[in-house]
C-alpha cells in the first residue's frame, strides 16, 4: 500500500500539522510503509466479532456532584504563551 | 565521610530502607550520595532532564525529621526519580518534547503524589521518547539516554532514562509508563525488573496521555521486591481517573514468599519462533529449566492472533494519539509559533515545529485510520483484532497461572540502529504489545547475558494477578543473581 504526496498532504492537513517539503518524502515513504504493515489485520476473520473499546469490561463510577476544584486560572495561564486580562489571545478569527 | 557512602548506591530499596529504620545513615547523607552520582553520570548516560536536588534535599530534611519523631511514610527518606511524563507541581514536566519544554506543571499526578506522601524523595525527572513514543529513546527532544551496559547503546524506550538510572545504580528505583512495553522492554535491555500492572490499577491523572486505553503507570526497579514496595504505594483507585479500577491493594510484599511449586507456567509457541535471537532463546529456555526445577509445570498454551498484535496496536495507538495531542494548539500552554497569520497556520506551524518526526507519523498515522472512508477497514478492525487477542488470553488463563517467554527480540540494539525503520524498531515490542491491548500485568526480569547484555524474561498474568508475577519474580530472583550484576560501566 503506497500512498501519495497529495494524501499525505491531506492527512497532515487535517492533523493540524505543517510538512516542510523536505520532510515530506520520507513522511511518505514511512507512512507508505506503517499502513502497508497493518493492512495484515484485513487477512484476520472477524466476522460476529464485537470490537473492543477497553481492556476491562468495566461500568464508569459515578461521583456525587459536587465543586471539589478551586478556580486557578492565574496559576494555570502561566503556562499560556499570550493572555490578557484572563483570556488566552488568539489570531483574529472573525474578520 | 557517611559509613557505606561506596556502596549505598549499589543498595535495593529494601535494604535502604533497613538501614534507614537502622539509624546507619540518614536520607540526607543518602540523598546527596545519589545526586552526586547522577550528576557526574548525566553525561554520559543523559538519562535526566530535570535534577531536582533542591527539593530532594527538603524532601529528605522532612523525612529525617519525621523519622526522629517516630513517624514517617512507608518508603520515608527513600529516593525516587520520575520519568518526565508525571506532572510534577512546580517543576518542569516536557514529555522529551519540545512542544513542552518549558511547561511547569500547575499540579502533581496521583503517582507523584503517592510517592511523596508515602515520604519518598524525587532526585529527578527522567529522559524519554517524546509522548513515550518509541523504544529507543533517541526519539527524545533531549537527546538519546544512553546503555550504562554500553554507551554506544540504546536503553530501550519509551521509559529508558529510568532503566538507565536504575541500571547505573544512579537511584534503586524509577516509576515509568508502558503503553505498549515502554516499562518492560528497556528494563530487559538495562538488566532491570520492570513491572506494568492491570490497566487502571494505577492513576493515569496527571500521566500525560499518549493512548488512554493502553497507558499504565508502573515501576522499575533492581528486585522484583522493590517493584513491589513501591507498586503498593502507587496503586489504588482515584477519583480524578474515571478508569482506575476500584479493587483493594493487597500487601504485594507479603505475597513474594509464595513458592513456586505447583505453578502452572504456559509458554506461547510463535514467540519462539522467528524473530527470536537463538542466544536470547537459550537464556529464556534456562531461566524456565529453573522454573520447572523448582516445581512449576511449563505447559504450552496457544494464543492464535497474537501476531496481529503489533499490527492492530499500530491502529489503535495511532488513533488514540492523534485524539490526545490534538490538545496542542499553542493556545493554552506548550510551544507556539511566531507571528502567526491566522489560526490555522498557528495550529499548523506550532505542531510542525514542536512534534518530532515520530509523533507527526503517528499522529497522522491515527488521523488516517480514523478518517471517512477508513475508519471501519483499519479503527474498528484493529478493535475487533484486539477483543480475539484478549479472549485468547482469557483462554489461556483458563489452563495457566501465568504465561512466560522474552521480553524483547534481542539484547540493547546500537543508538542509530533502527531509527529508519519504523516497522523494525515497532517489532521490538512484539512480545510485550499483547498484554497492552488486553489490559493484563506482565513483568520483565533479567534471566540471563548474551555477549555481555542482559536478557529478559517476561511474565504476564491474568487481570489484577500482580500478586502471582510478582511472587513467581521474586522466587526467580532467590534462585538466581542475574538481577544483581551491574553493567561494567557504571562506576
Amino acid at each position: 500500500m503506497s500512498l501519495t504526496k497529495k494524501q499525505v498532504r491531506q492527512i497532515a492537513t487535517l492533523a493540524r500539522l505543517q510538512l516542510e517539503e523536505d520532510e515530506l518524502h520520507d513522511v511518505v515513504d514511512k507512512l507508505s510503509k506503517i499502513v502497508g504493515f497493518v493492512d495484515q489485520l484485513q487477512a484476520a476473520s472477524t466476522d460476529d466479532v464485537s470490537p473492543m473499546a477497553h481492556p476491562l469490561h468495566m461500568s464508569q463510577t459515578l461521583r456525587p456532584d459536587e465543586v471539589t476544584e478551586s478556580n486557578e486560572r492565574d496559576l494555570i495561564q502561566e503556562n499560556a504563551p499570550s493572555v490578557q486580562d484572563g483570556y488566552y489571545v488568539v489570531p483574529k478569527v472573525i474578520e | 565521610m557517611v559509613r557505606g557512602d561506596d556502596t549505598l548506591h549499589r543498595q535495593t530499596l529494601a535494604e535502604l530502607a533497613q538501614g534507614l529504620s537502622a539509624g546507619e545513615f540518614t536520607s540526607r547523607e543518602l540523598t546527596e550520595i545519589l545526586l552526586r552520582r547522577i550528576e557526574s553520570h548525566q553525561e554520559s548516560y543523559n538519562a535526566f532532564i530535570t535534577i531536582t536536588a533542591d527539593i530532594a534535599l527538603q524532601q529528605a530534611d522532612k523525612a529525617d525529621k519525621a523519622r526522629a519523631n517516630g513517624g514517617g511514610g512507608y518508603l520515608n527518606g527513600l529516593p525516587i526519580v520520575h520519568k518526565d511524563l508525571f506532572c510534577t507541581k512546580g517543576v518542569l514536566t516536557t514529555c522529551g518534547s519540545r512542544m513542552l519544554q518549558n511547561f511547569v506543571s500547575p499540579y502533581d499526578a496521583t503517582v507523584v503524589e503517592k510517592m511523596a506522601s508515602a515520604g519518598a524523595v524525587m532526585l529527578g525527572k527522567t529522559n524519554m521518547d517524546e509522548f513515550a513514543m518509541g523504544s529507543s529513546n533517541e526519539a527524545s527532544h533531549f537527546g538519546p539516554v544512553m546503555n550504562p551496559w554500553n554507551t554506544k547503546l540504546s536503553p530501550g524506550g519509551s521509559s529508558g532514562g529510568s532503566a538507565a538510572a536504575v541500571a547505573g545504580r544512579l537511584v534503586p528505583v524509577a516509576t515509568g509508563t508502558d503503553t505498549g512495553g515502554s516499562i518492560r522492554q528497556p528494563a530487559a535491555m538495562t538488566g532491570t525488573t520492570g513491572i506494568k500492572p492491570t490497566y487502571g490499577r494505577v492513576s493515569r491523572f496527571g500521566m500525560v496521555a499518549f493512548a488512554s486505553s493502553l497507558d499504565q503507570g508502573g515501576v522499575i526497579a533492581r528486585s522484583a521486591e522493590d517493584a513491589a514496595m513501591v507498586l503498593e504505594v502507587i496503586s489504588g483507585h482515584d477519583h480524578r481517573d474515571s478508569t482506575s479500577i476500584e479493587h483493594p491493594v493487597p500487601r504485594y510484599v507479603d505475597a513474594l514468599s509464595r513458592g513456586i511449586k505447583g505453578l502452572k507456567v504456559g509458554i506461547v509457541r510463535q514467540h519462539f519462533d522467528q524473530g527470536l535471537d537463538e542466544s536470547c532463546a537459550d537464556a529464556i529456555n534456562l531461566a524456565l529449566n529453573t522454573l520447572s526445577e523448582s516445581g512449576a509445570k511449563i505447559v504450552e498454551v496457544d494464543l492464535p492472533h497474537i501476531d496481529l498484535s503489533v499490527p492492530a496496536y499500530y491502529v489503535v495507538a495511532p488513533a488514540e494519539c492523534s485524539s490526545n495531542l490534538s490538545r496542542f494548539d499553542g493556545v493554552r500552554f506548550g510551544h507556539r509559533a511566531e507571528k502567526p497569520q491566522d489560526l490555522h497556520d498557528l495550529y499548523c506551524r506550532t505542531r510542525g515545529e514542536a512534534f518530532g518526526a515520530e509523533v507527526k507519523r503517528r499522529i497522522m498515522t491515527g488521523t488516517y485510520v480514523l478518517s471517512a472512508g477508513y475508519y471501519d477497514a483499519y479503527y474498528l478492525k484493529a478493535q475487533k483484532v484486539r477483543q480475539l487477542i484478549s479472549q485468547d488470553f482469557v483462554n489461556a488463563f483458563s489452563e495457566v497461572d501465568l504465561i512466560a517467554g522474552p521480553t524483547a527480540p534481542t539484547t540493547a540494539f546500537a543508538l542509530g540502529e533502527k531509527t529508519d525503520d519504523p516497522i523494525n524498531m515497532y517489532l521490538n515490542d512484539i512480545y510485550t504489545i499483547g498484554a497492552n491491548l488486553s489490559g493484563l500485568p506482565g513483568i520483565s526480569i533479567p534471566c540471563g547475558l548474551v555477549g555481555g547484555l542482559p536478557v529478559g524474561l517476561q511474565l504476564v498474568g491474568p487481570h489484577f494477578e500482580e500478586e502471582t508475577i510478582l511472587a513467581c519474580a521474586h522466587q526467580y530472583q532467590q534462585l538466581t543473581d542475574w538481577h544483581r550484576l551491574e553493567p561494567g560501566a557504571a562506576s
